[in-house]
């Protein structure tokens, strides 16, 4: 195992582009911290963003996964372009011959996605960690240690999206290609519920149904944090709303998830195992 | 002899196309064996099923007697198929670390290989820097690491200029002799005969021959006679009965033999029988020639 990741590593480090990406990436994931800078004096109205609960154990668990999250894009370029430039190098051809396996080869691309899953979940936790210490209002063990299942939806989201990236990498094998695929894939499933709840079934089944949507269901693991804010919820109720709340993690979702990166997994193999090079 | 390679009935065919029909042949530890064919004839197909990267239609194929799976039986071969395949992006010795890495074998070969394809000196440049004389030579230094067990060699000085292909060559009998098997594919005969003890001719996917160079065809060689009067001198030849073809060009007249015979006693008869030769060359067919026979034959020959 440590010698397919060294593989791997030894493309990827070489490499500038992904090498530029994957530490902008890390950069990016440490910037959430900035926020805690946002900051109005404007007269009378004074606003300080990391006062108003966000950085609150455990709600921080929450928001950070949730922000953070936007900047797998970054690793997701790195991932479909160290799958697609084996093709278009032809060195996957190459490691072949040399004696790699087709299993060791895709094992060797999906511990990367794993290890950048791991490394970035770490990220998350020791910059929320810090962050919650100096400003959450509350600091007791049991309450930071609460509601950490968003940590393992953000590992589980992160590797199934990366997953979802490799097998793209590999059935288009153009880098460029394969992310518009992406993109195209992400659309496709808005319009596929619309058209569900517009034509065939109704609205709550097809809202159902798009639970199961590979994206879709990466997307449910982590839901939206801001209604769960104390000052966006006070302001619903001063308008006489009530915002349902349905923010948890549920195994479920997990479980689609997990099953659609077992399946790109293994599609990923039967492509390369199927495909004459 | 240890067999190192054994193919047998190996078929593969991309949709109505037969690419390789049918192919038997093994390969023996020691031997340096040429695969020749015509382009098209399914040489790089058939070491594309050998070396894991075409799926096969049908047939088998073991490496080593069977003793290991085909990828780690890889890790005992080196191979270069077509054009050299490197990251663009990393320089000479970061991409043989990968091979090492990949072959499972230690890093501390790198400079040896690297100085015997002579290109120590531009170890730390970037592959995609590299002429394709230099991108094939590092292809072959990739392919050592391993001091495999058989090197295997497809088209290794296709668009080389003369330079590289001296070069290439130089290197390819230095391994041989040092006791290395090797199996080179190409369509360039000269190349072949220059370096190979054995051969395995294909074409249109099927075996023709597969044996030693010299036993290609059962043939005893050929003379070049050329006397005052050539058609006295033929009809004299037609009844010896020891020829069984021939042909005249430029007033040499070719006379192919059927039984062994010395220029000698040729010359003796021939003087004997009043007939003065100016001209008398005896030659056995050059390999282009062999294999443009075997090649035009519609029947397979057996070995």
């Amino acid at each position: 195992m440590k010698r397919l990741l060294q593989i791997e590593f030894i493309k990827l480090w070489n490499n500038r582009s992904s090498r530029v990406l994957i530490l902008s990436y890390f950069i990016l994931l440490t910037s959430i911290a900035l926020i805690a800078a946002i900051r109005f004096d404007i007269g009378p109205i004074e606003f300080h963003l990391a006062e108003q609960g966000i950085f609150n154990f455990p709600y921080i668990w929450h928001f950070n996964t949730f922000v953070t999250a936007f900047f797998k894009l970054f690793l997701a370029i790195v991932i479909v372009s160290m799958m697609s430039n084996e093709y278009s190098n032809k060195t996957i051809k190459q490691n072949l011959i040399d004696g790699l396996s087709k299993k060791e080869f895709i094992g060797s691309k999906f511990l990367t996605v794993l290890s950048f899953a791991g490394v970035s979940t770490v990220f998350v936790f020791v910059v929320s960690m810090i962050l919650g210490l100096i400003y959450s209002d509350y600091n007791e063990v049991s309450i930071i240690f609460s509601d950490m299942e968003f940590l393992l939806a953000f590992f589980v989201k992160l590797v199934g999206f990366f997953s979802f990236c490799l097998f793209l990498g590999i059935l288009v094998r153009r880098s460029a290609f394969a992310l518009g695929f992406l993109i195209l894939w992400a659309i496709l499933e808005q319009v596929f519920f619309g058209l569900l709840g517009w034509r065939f079934v109704s609205w709550e089944t097809a809202q159902q149904i798009k639970d199961f949507f590979p994206l879709e269901s990466m997307a449910n693991l982590i839901k939206e944090p801001v209604s769960r804010l104390n000052a966006v919820q006070s302001v619903a109720e001063q308008i006489g709303e009530t915002i349902e709340l349905d923010y948890q993690v549920h195994a479920y979702e997990f479980l689609i998830t997990l099953a659609w990166t077992a399946l790109f997994v293994y599609w990923s193999y039967a492509l390369l195992r199927r495909r004459d090079l | 002899m240890d067999t190192i390679l054994t193919v047998t009935n190996l078929t593969k065919k991309f949709g109505l196309l037969t690419a390789v029909k049918d192919l038997s042949f093994s390969i023996e530890k020691g031997n340096v064996y040429g695969i020749l064919g015509p382009n098209g004839s399914g040489k790089s197909t058939t070491l594309g099923i050998v070396l894991n990267v075409v799926n096969r239609t049908s047939g088998s194929f073991q490496w080593f007697n069977g003793t290991a799976s085909t990828h780690q039986a890889l890790k005992k071969v080196g191979a270069i198929i077509e054009r050299p395949n490197f990251y663009p992006y990393m320089s000479a010795v970061q991409n043989l670390r990968l091979v090492c890495k990949i072959k499972e074998v230690p890093e501390d070969r790198i400079r040896e290989k690297l100085e015997l394809v002579g290109l120590w000196e531009r170890k730390d440049s970037k592959f995609k820097t590299y002429s394709l004389g230099m991108k094939q030579r590092l292809a072959i230094a990739s392919a050592l690491l391993n001091n495999p067990e058989i090197l295997i060699l497809d088209e290794p000085t296709n668009g080389l200029d003369p330079q590289g292909i001296h070069q290439i060559r130089e290197l390819i009998k230095q391994i041989a002799a040092q006791g290395t098997t090797i199996l080179l594919a190409s369509h360039l005969l000269d190349e072949v005969e220059k370096v190979c003890t054995h051969v395995v001719i294909l074409r249109k996917g099927e075996n023709l021959y597969t044996g030693k160079v010299d036993g290609m065809l059962a043939s005893h060689g050929f003379f070049e006679l050329r006397a005052a009067d050539n058609g006295q001198l033929r009809s004299f030849l037609e009844s010896m009965g020891a020829f069984s073809n021939f042909s005249e060009e430029n007033g040499i007249l070719t006379a192919y033999l059927e039984t062994p015979m010395e220029a000698e006693t040729l010359n003796a008869r021939c003087f004997e029988n009043g007939i003065r030769l100016s001209h008398l060359v005896k030659r056995k067919e050059s390999l282009e020639q062999q294999f443009l026979a075997l090649t035009n034959n519609t029947a397979p020959r057996a070995s």
